[in-house]
């Protein structure tokens, strides 16, 4: 019945409050342009010239996620997001309940996929971040496989830092981009 | 026929000729325009006179600005106001020594460019040596309009080296990566290529809300390597890039994500990382061969490797010990040695062309951020260059002299180049969004 809800509110606010109160993944796009530049001789030196052809066009498909503002809070299933401390990927007890509350709802609905991102804040190099989102979605796999998720189904992505929640640059900006993002 | 025939010929000339002028980078207006943010008067004094200008209309480059930028921006030169300046010479003829003992110039540079033809210049410099009355090195180049930047950091090599005996690096260029949110809210990233002093800027890859980092080019100039996403289902890989064909190709799939790529000074093998099922190590993989080898086998996060000059070590970030630090470990694998203990924690490292310097971010504690830093493996001391809290991604230029980093002015990320001393500091200002993750070819 959950899940029945879930997606008459996806639709709901897929057509009508896109980029609103829902937020927005949009597809993806790769243009490749290529350039020439040439070496340069001892006395005379040779020029530049670059020439611009895109290709490798590709749009994947649209992800809507349901700000977890607009669900109900009592609900561990409502909340689609879990928050990480600081260089961490360990699970704080609110963390831990959300997870498995998914976990549950997932094996008691085999065949449904899931996609656990992970994110970092901006502090610490690009890569670390990298690493730490990666382990921190693979922390939300080993609950959900622990608890009879089928490993097939879930697959983790990291985004580092690249895909911040807020701007912002202090601890409460930081703390929310600290997350693994819960997406079936 | 005949005619027709010609005219065709004619109009496809014509054709060529107007593409040329909309697809040459020259053409572009530059996107980065350095601004001085710290200098110290603590280097040799140079003076530099402004190029005579033979010609019609207005000079078509300023090139006195841009090798006066480009010496004072190594930090070993303190480069004298041409305020101060008693006369203007532009040949060594003109030149009277005393004017320039007297505002205590130890060397001077005068220079020419003399119109040859529609577009076509002449260019010529020497360096002088004011104590003993004599030319250091004097030289003449050809070029056209859009090459005259190149002229002028060709000049800047010159002199670095007869004044230094190291190997100018003016005359290089530089990777990095822009992202700019659009109206609708989208991410989008661009991959750029420039001169090392961030003009002649050129797209080489344009993506919408899939990231891109970690550029790094091969050591022959030709091809970079970078992390990107190829859609919004599959984790990171890193891609290789064809700089003057314009293609790419993903280095490898693998079972995970792949990232953090640096090539081995040979050029045949890329140290990456790969994470799968939530354990991230270092791999080697064969460019042509495909084949790869892992080389760290820990729970612990291992990423970021680089190669030492000779190629026979790797240094990587790990948080084996709890907070991340720089490790080493010998290119045939084998048991890693941990380089860095001062500091809350260090990452990103690098070496210079020496093998005796690495590189890094480090983070002192006590809520300091994240600052540049030069860490000397025989004495485990750092050096610490900036102060920003954010810094990131430094990158050694080819000579060693200088560093290009990732930094914040606001909320924009921007790029600057330290002196590899600390006493120079220059930012590369943009105007094309949130700059990072610069990174400096080895040669042209």
């Amino acid at each position: 019945m959950q899940r029945f809800w879930t997606i008459l509110l996806v639709l709901f606010l897929g057509v009508t409050l896109a980029g609103c109160a829902a937020s927005k993944k949009k597809g993806g796009t790769v243009e490749v342009e290529d350039a020439t530049i040439d070496g340069s001789g001892a006395d005379v030196t040779t020029g530049a010239s670059a020439s611009g052809v895109d290709s490798d066009d590709a749009t994947a498909g649209e992800i809507i996620i349901i700000d977890q503002n607009d669900s109900d809070v009592d609900d561990p299933l409502g909340q689609r997001v879990v928050y990480f401390d600081f260089d961490s990927s360990n699970l704080t007890p609110e963390a831990q309940r959300v997870v498995e509350a998914h976990a549950q709802y997932l094996t008691s609905n085999p065949g449904m996929a899931v996609v656990l991102e992970g994110h970092a804040d901006e502090r610490g190099t690009r890569e670390y971040n990298l690493a730490l989102g990666e382990r921190r979605s693979n922390a939300v796999s080993q609950i959900f496989q622990a608890m009879g998720v089928a490993p097939d189904a879930i697959r983790t992505i990291s985004y580092g830092e690249e895909r911040p929640i807020s701007m912002g640059q202090d601890e409460s900006a930081w703390s929310l981009n600290r997350r693994v993002e819960i997406l079936y | 026929m005949v005619t027709s025939m010609k005219g065709f010929q004619k109009a496809l000339a014509l054709l060529f000729v107007v593409a040329m002028v909309f697809i040459h980078p020259g053409s572009a207006a530059a996107a980065l325009t350095i601004e001085i943010t710290q200098g110290e008067r603590s280097g040799i004094p140079v003076a530099a006179a402004p190029f005579r200008w033979q010609g019609t209309g207005d000079p078509p480059e300023n090139l006195r600005a841009i090798v006066a930028a480009d010496l004072h921006r190594s930090g070993r030169f303190d480069l004298l106001s041409p305020a101060d300046y008693l006369s203007s010479p532009s040949e060594v003829s003109e030149v009277r020594y005393k004017d320039w003992r007297l505002i205590k110039a130890e060397a001077l540079v005068v220079g020419r460019i003399t119109e040859k033809g529609p577009d076509q210049f002449e260019v010529s410099f020497q360096l002088l040596d004011v104590y003993r009355e004599r030319v250091k090195v004097g030289l003449r180049y050809t070029a056209n309009a859009a090459q005259l930047r190149q002229v002028a950091h060709q000049i800047s090599d010159r002199i670095f080296y007869e004044m230094t005996g190291i190997k100018g690096a003016f005359d290089t260029r530089i990777a990095y990566v822009t992202m700019q949110l659009s109206d609708g809210g989208d991410r989008v990233y661009q991959l750029m290529i420039a001169d090392s002093d961030g003009h002649n800027s050129q797209q080489i890859l344009k993506t919408t809300n899939l990231p891109v980092l970690s550029p790094a080019w091969s050591p022959n100039g030709q091809r970079l390597a970078y992390v990107s996403f190829s859609d919004n289902q599959s984790g990171a890989n890193v891609w290789l890039q064809d700089i003057s064909a314009g293609t790419r190709r993903p280095v490898a799939r693998f079972d995970g994500s792949a990232s953090a790529p640096a090539w081995s000074p040979d050029g045949k093998s890329l140290a990456l990382t790969v994470s799968s099922r939530g354990n991230t190590d270092i791999y080697v993989l064969g460019v042509e061969s495909g084949e790869l080898r892992r080389l760290t086998k820990h729970p612990a996060i291992d990423t970021e490797p680089a190669w030492s000059p000779d190629g026979r070590y790797l240094v990587f970030t790990s948080d084996r010990n709890g907070r991340p630090h720089i490790y080493r470990v010998s290119r045939n694998g084998g048991k890693a040695e941990r380089l860095t203990r001062e500091g809350k924690e260090n990452a990103g490292a690098s070496y210079d062309p020496t093998g005796k310097r690495l590189v890094l971010v480090t983070n002192r504690g006590q809520g300091a951020g994240y600052q540049i830093g030069v860490f000397y493996p025989e004495s485990g001391r750092t050096d610490v260059l900036t102060d920003g809290t954010l810094d990131e991604s430094p990158t050694f230029s080819p000579n060693g002299a200088m560093i290009l980093y990732a930094t914040r002015m606001g909320r924009d990320g921007v790029l600057a180049v330290v002196s590899a001393d600390g006493r120079v500091r220059q930012v590369l200002k943009s105007t094309e969004g949130d700059v990072r993750e610069p990174a400096w070819a080895a040669s042209r």
